[in-house]
C-alpha cells in the first residue's frame, strides 16, 4: 500500500487469441531473436579487461618516501582497524646506519597481508598515520596456492625506482588535510 | 552386382552413422552457443577456436568419468536402457531420402539407404521403441526420482504420438503414400506440403518437441523436480548416450519435418539455373541439410523462450487439443480432396 505497487488479482478469462497461445510463442521468439544479436554482455577476462574505476580498491602496497626508505613504523593501527584480519607484523627497531632504509626508529620486520582474507575495504590505508598503505588499481593476481596469497614486504613494498602512483586514492578531502599544519612532520 | 549393391549401402550406412553421430556432437556445441547468445552471453569460446573442439572435451570428460552401477538396480536392464535409446535413435535415419539418385557410370545410386514403402511407419516404430530406453533405464535405477521421470517420459511420448500419428493421417490422405522417398519427390518446385497442411505442421512439430523431451516439454528431466528425471542413477557414458540420443533424435525429427513438409531435398526454382542431374543431386543434400540446421536451430531457440508446461497442462494440451485438433485437420483435409478433387 506504502509503495502504491500492490496490485488486485484479477482472474480474467483469456481471450481467445491469448488462449491459442501462437502469439504468445512468436512474440517471445522475437523477443529471444533480438537479444541473439545484441551486443553480448561477458567479458572475456584475460584477453579483455574491464574498466575499473579511478580509485579501485585493488592490491595494496607499502610506500617509500623520496629517498627510498619505508614510511611504515609498524604502529599496527592498520591491523587493528582491519575488519577482516588480514594484517600481520613484527616490529623492529631501526639500528644505525638504516636511517636510508627506515624512515622512523621503529619498522616492520615483516609485514604480511593475506589476500584471501583480505574485503579491499581500504580501511588500513584509512588507518595508517604515516601514509605507508595504500590500495591500487592492480588486481591480486589468482594462484592456485594458498601459501602465495599471503604477500609479504617483497611483494607489497613498491621500488623507489618504480614508485606506484597513488594520487587517484587522494581525495580532495586527504590533500586540504594534508595542508594542516600540525601534519607537516608527516610529509 | 550383388556385392557392389551390399558394400554401396554398408558404405552409405556407416557415413549417415557418421554424419548423424557428428552433427549430434556439433549440436551440443550450438545449443550452448545459441543458448549463450540468446542470454546475451558469449557460450564456450576456451577448447579451440570459438570454443569449436569442446564437443571432444565434453566427449573425453565423460570417457573419463567413474562409471557407477548403484547396487540396488537391475544390472542388465541398467545397461540396456541406454543402448536402446542410442540404438533407436540412430536407426530412424535409414528411411530418410537425402537427395535424388546420384547416376555414375550408368549406374543409379540412390542417396537414401532403402525407401520401404512404409516409412513413416517404420519411423514410428521405431520411435516407439524409444520409449522403451526411458522406461527401462528409469525402471532399472531403483529410484524414486527416475521412475518418476520415466513414467512421465512414457506417459508424454505416447499421449503426444497419438495426435503426431493422426496429423501425419491427414498428409498421408493427400500424398497417397507413406514411402519418405515418394512424399519428397512429389514436393518438387515449391509443392510444399506446408501450404497445404499449415495445421498439421503445427501438431507435428510440437509433437516432434514432446517425443524429443524438449523444452517446453522436458518434463521428464525437470531438474526443479525430479533431480535429474529417468538418467538421475546414470553416469560416465551412459549418461553421455541418453543425452546424446536426444540430439541424435532431434536431428532426426528435423530431417523428417523437413522431409515431410518442407520438400526435403527439394528448393523451388533451382531447377532453371542447373540442369545437371548429379549436381542437382548434391544441391539437394545440401538443401536438406540447410533445411536441417535451421530445424534444429529452431529446436533450441524454442527451448531458450518458451517455459517448461506443467505437467497436467502437458497432458491436456495433448489429449483434449492435440488430438480433436489433429481429427479437425483429417477432416478438413478430407473435405478439401472432395472439393478440389485434388
Ligand atoms: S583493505 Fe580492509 S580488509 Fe584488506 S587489509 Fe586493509 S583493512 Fe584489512
Ligand atoms: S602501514 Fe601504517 S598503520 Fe600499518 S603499521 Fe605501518 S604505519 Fe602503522
Amino acid at each position: 500500500m506504502l509503495t502504491n505497487r500492490s496490485k488486485v488479482v484479477v482472474n480474467k478469462q483469456m481471450t481467445f487469441m491469448e488462449r491459442i497461445y501462437l502469439p504468445a510463442v512468436i512474440g517471445g521468439l522475437i523477443t529471444t531473436m533480438k537479444h541473439f544479436f545484441r551486443k553480448k554482455t561477458t567479458i572475456d577476462y584475460p584477453k579483455e579487461k574491464r574498466e575499473i574505476s579511478e580509485n579501485y580498491r585493488g592490491q595494496h602496497v607499502l610506500k617509500v618516501d623520496e629517498k627510498g626508505a619505508e614510511r611504515c613504523t609498524a604502529c599496527g593501527l592498520c591491523a587493528v582497524s582491519c575488519p577482516a584480519e588480514a594484517i600481520t607484523m613484527t616490529a623492529a627497531e631501526r639500528k644505525k646506519g638504516e636511517e636510508n632504509k627506515y624512515r622512523e626508529e621503529k619498522y616492520a620486520a615483516v609485514y604480511e597481508i593475506n589476500m584471501l582474507r583480505c574485503i579491499f575495504c581500504g580501511l588500513c590505508e584509512e588507518a595508517c598515520p604515516k601514509e605507508a598503505i595504500f590500495l591500487t588499481d592492480r588486481l591480486v593476481p589468482v594462484s592456485g596456492n594458498r601459501d602465495e596469497m599471503i604477500y609479504g614486504k617483497d611483494k607489497l613494498t613498491e621500488k623507489s625506482f618504480n614508485q606506484v602512483d597513488i594520487s587517484k586514492r587522494q581525495t580532495p578531502e586527504v590533500l586540504a588535510f594534508k595542508q594542516q599544519k600540525q601534519y607537516q612532520h608527516n610529509k | 552386382m550383388v556385392g557392389g549393391y551390399i558394400i554401396y549401402k554398408s558404405i552409405m550406412v556407416v557415413l549417415i552413422f557418421l554424419i548423424g553421430l557428428g552433427i549430434a556432437a556439433y549440436s551440443t556445441y550450438a545449443e550452448r552457443k545459441v543458448a549463450a547468445f540468446l542470454q546475451d552471453r558469449l557460450g564456450p569460446n576456451k577448447a579451440g577456436p570459438y570454443g569449436l573442439l569442446q564437443p571432444i572435451a565434453d566427449g573425453v570428460k565423460m570417457f573419463m568419468k567413474e562409471e557407477i552401477i548403484p547396487d540396488v538396480s537391475n544390472k542388465f536392464l541398467f545397461i540396456l536402457g541406454p543402448c536402446i535409446a542410442m540404438l533407436t535413435a540412430c536407426m530412424t535415419g535409414v528411411v530418410i531420402p537425402w537427395s535424388t539418385p546420384i547416376i555414375f557410370n550408368g549406374v543409379s545410386y540412390p542417396l537414401q539407404i532403402t525407401d520401404i514403402n512404409i516409412g513413416i511407419l517404420y519411423v514410428f516404430g521405431v520411435v516407439s521403441i524409444g520409449v522403451y530406453g526411458i522406461m527401462i533405464g528409469g525402471w532399472a535405477s531403483n529410484n524414486k526420482f527416475s521412475l518418476l521421470g520415466a513414467l512421465r517420459a512414457s506417459a508424454q511420448m505416447i499421449s503426444y504420438e497419438i495426435a503426431m500419428g493422426l496429423s501425419i493421417i491427414a498428409l498421408v490422405m493427400m500424398t497417397g503414400t507413406i514411402s519418405l522417398g515418394e512424399i519428397a519427390a512429389q514436393q518438387s518446385g515449391g509443392n510444399w506440403n506446408i501450404f497445404y497442411q499449415p495445421l498439421g505442421f503445427l501438431i507435428f512439430i510440437t509433437c516432434a518437441f514432446a517425443e524429443c523431451n524438449r523444452t517446453p516439454f522436458d518434463l521428464p528431466e525437470c531438474e526443479t523436480e525430479l533431480v535429474g528425471g529417468y538418467h538421475t542413477e546414470y553416469s560416465s557414458m551412459k549418461l553421455g548416450f541418453y543425452l546424446f540420443a536426444e540430439y541424435v533424435n532431434m536431428f532426426i525429427s528435423s530431417a523428417i519435418i523437413s522431409t515431410l513438409y518442407f520438400g526435403g531435398y527439394n528448393m523451388p526454382f533451382i531447377g532453371r539455373f542447373v540442369t545437371d542431374p548429379n549436381m542437382l543431386s548434391i544441391l539437394g543434400v545440401v538443401f536438406l541439410f540447410g533445411k536441417i540446421f535451421f530445424f534444429i536451430f529452431f529446436f533450441m531457440w524454442i527451448r531458450w523462450t518458451i517455459p517448461r508446461f506443467r505437467y497436467d497442462q502437458l497432458m491436456h494440451l495433448g489429449w483434449k487439443i492435440f488430438i480433436p485438433l489433429s481429427i479437425l485437420n483429417i477432416i478438413l483435409t478430407g473435405a478439401g480432396i472432395l472439393f478440389f478433387n485434388k
